[in-house]
């Protein structure tokens, strides 16, 4: 894995002849979570997209570029709100797909480290269907660390679970996925507010920076500091939608 | 419960066709009684069993090589836009075609044997089996298809693994079907020209006014291609997902 640099989006998009945001400037820090945080429809998943490299229906005039020049499609990880498991293969196989994928060899011992780090060494020969919401998403979160890549894009992941088991995923991916340049793209206040290490509002009329909490990602639930930047972030987007 | 509601259909059927012939009083040429059929039946069982034989031999092959067939075309098409272009077309306009008018034909080019009555199973049996295929392969997830290509995957393994998986639940709907569609095919091969099978059966039974006959050969029919349907459909049970 390259060291995690810095990744700067620029440009405008448009979707047949409409602007879907104008002129943005977006930089991720290098081996930080950024959150991205907005509504529906304002074209966050298309930012995301646009640094993956996926298709997005929308017109992009711009530049992705990582501050290392290297190209950086090649170098993401990608996880989506839903596991986007494969319900016909075991676990263990859902977790090595990206190697298989590439017609590489899977390395075994890594995904056993991933798989006991997600505490799924119960699950590996089952199905995606015989786990739970969260079980999927953890095993979602192993093919992610499997891919071992310097940035990591997620996608809404947490945002189908219930309250308590997102905040277990919201732990341990904090903690998994530390050192890497992070995009998150949520629409929930309080999510950005406990992992985001930079936190910037989207909205139709472009990005707000906003302050994240001084604790150390990810904050407690309870911190005041966490839940008064989760009340100015909704009250944020209130204001923008109005 | 399944078994019970298919037996008490069947008693019921029975029923009422015993009660058509009683209150009408037709002639046994025109529709003969359960009981006849019956008795008629096991009379004739090896005769009928000798033909069934036959049909089923053909009707097993033609599933066999419409399937791998149908299979091959799908993978093709769904693999290069050029074969969309041009075979596409060319599948729908043949199924424009009523397969009764090919079967003489087929009888001219492969004989009055076996290989006329298999390439009509096939005939028959192509498209669904193509198109129920075809039409998984096109409709993968495109989140899966997402996921792989931000793990630089090649369009052969994304196929291989992702695509073909995906979409084995619509060639098993495609093959449950063809199991009904294939005994149709050679039977209609074997009324055009044979002199072996259960359809050879039933025409001769139905020229000699054996109507009895020909009933009994018609229900051995039924059960068979009804018992292929279960036997592909326990088979396909897998690929269909029905387990999960």
């Amino acid at each position: 894995m390259t060291p995690a640099p810095d990744l700067v989006i620029d440009g405008t998009a448009t979707i047949d002849g409409a602007t879907l945001f104008a002129s943005l400037t977006l930089t991720l820090a290098a081996g930080q979570w950024s959150c991205l945080l907005g509504g529906s429809g304002v074209g966050k998943t298309t930012v995301l997209r646009l640094i993956a490299g996926l298709e997005t229906g929308a017109e992009f005039t711009g530049t992705v570029t990582a501050s290392d020049g290297l190209s950086v499609p090649e170098r993401v990880a990608y996880m989506a709100q839903s596991d986007l498991l494969l319900p016909w293969a075991t676990v263990a196989q859902n977790v090595t797909i990206g190697a298989r994928l590439r017609r590489e060899k899977p390395d075994l011992a890594r995904r056993d480290r991933l798989i006991e780090r997600m505490r799924l060494q119960d699950h590996l020969h089952k199905k995606p269907a015989e786990l739970s919401g969260g079980q999927r998403q953890r095993v979602a979160l192993a093919r992610t660390l499997m891919e071992d890549r310097p940035i990591v894009l997620l996608d809404e992941p947490f945002s189908a679970l219930d309250a308590r088991t997102r905040a277990d995923m919201q732990d341990l991916a904090a903690e998994a996925l530390q050192g890497r340049t992070v995009l998150l793209v949520t629409h929930d206040p309080g999510e950005a507010a406990r992992l985001g290490q930079s936190i910037v509002v989207m909205t139709q009329h472009g990005l707000t920076p906003c302050q994240p909490p001084h604790a150390a990602a990810p904050r407690n639930v309870d911190d005041l500091e966490t839940l008064e930047t989760q009340g100015a972030l909704l009250r944020l987007l209130r204001e923008e939608a109005a | 419960m399944k078994y019970l509601s298919a037996i008490a259909a069947t008693l019921f059927a029975v029923a009422v066709w015993q009660a058509i012939v009683s209150l009408t009083g037709l002639p046994k040429f025109i529709l003969p009684g359960p009981a006849l059929v019956a008795e008629t039946w096991w009379q004739n069982r090896w005769l009928i069993a000798e033909h069934t034989w036959i049909t089923g031999v053909e009707v097993v092959i033609g599933f066999a090589c419409g399937t791998v067939l149908g299979v091959i075309t799908a993978l093709q098409l769904a693999d290069s836009r050029a074969a969309r272009v041009l075979v596409q077309p060319m599948l729908v306009f043949t199924q424009a075609l009523p397969v009764f008018a090919l079967a003489p034909l087929l009888t001219l080019w492969l004989g009055y044997g076996l290989w006329s009555k298999v390439a009509m199973a096939v005939l028959i049996i192509y498209f669904p089996i193509t198109s129920s295929f075809f039409d998984g392969l096109m409709r993968t997830p495109t989140g899966y298809l997402d996921l792989a290509r931000t793990m630089q995957a090649s369009k052969r393994t994304v196929l291989w693994h992702i695509r073909i998986p995906a979409a084995l639940p619509s060639l098993a709907s495609g093959m449950r079907l063809a199991a009904v569609y294939a005994p149709i095919g050679a039977v209609i091969g074997e009324w055009v020209g044979s002199s072996q099978g259960l359809g050879y059966l039933m025409l001769l039974a139905n020229g000699r006014a054996k109507t009895d006959l020909m009933f009994a050969a018609m229900l051995t029919l039924g059960v068979f291609s009804i018992l292929l349907h279960m036997v592909v459909r326990r088979a396909t049970a897998r690929m269909a997902g029905d387990g999960h």
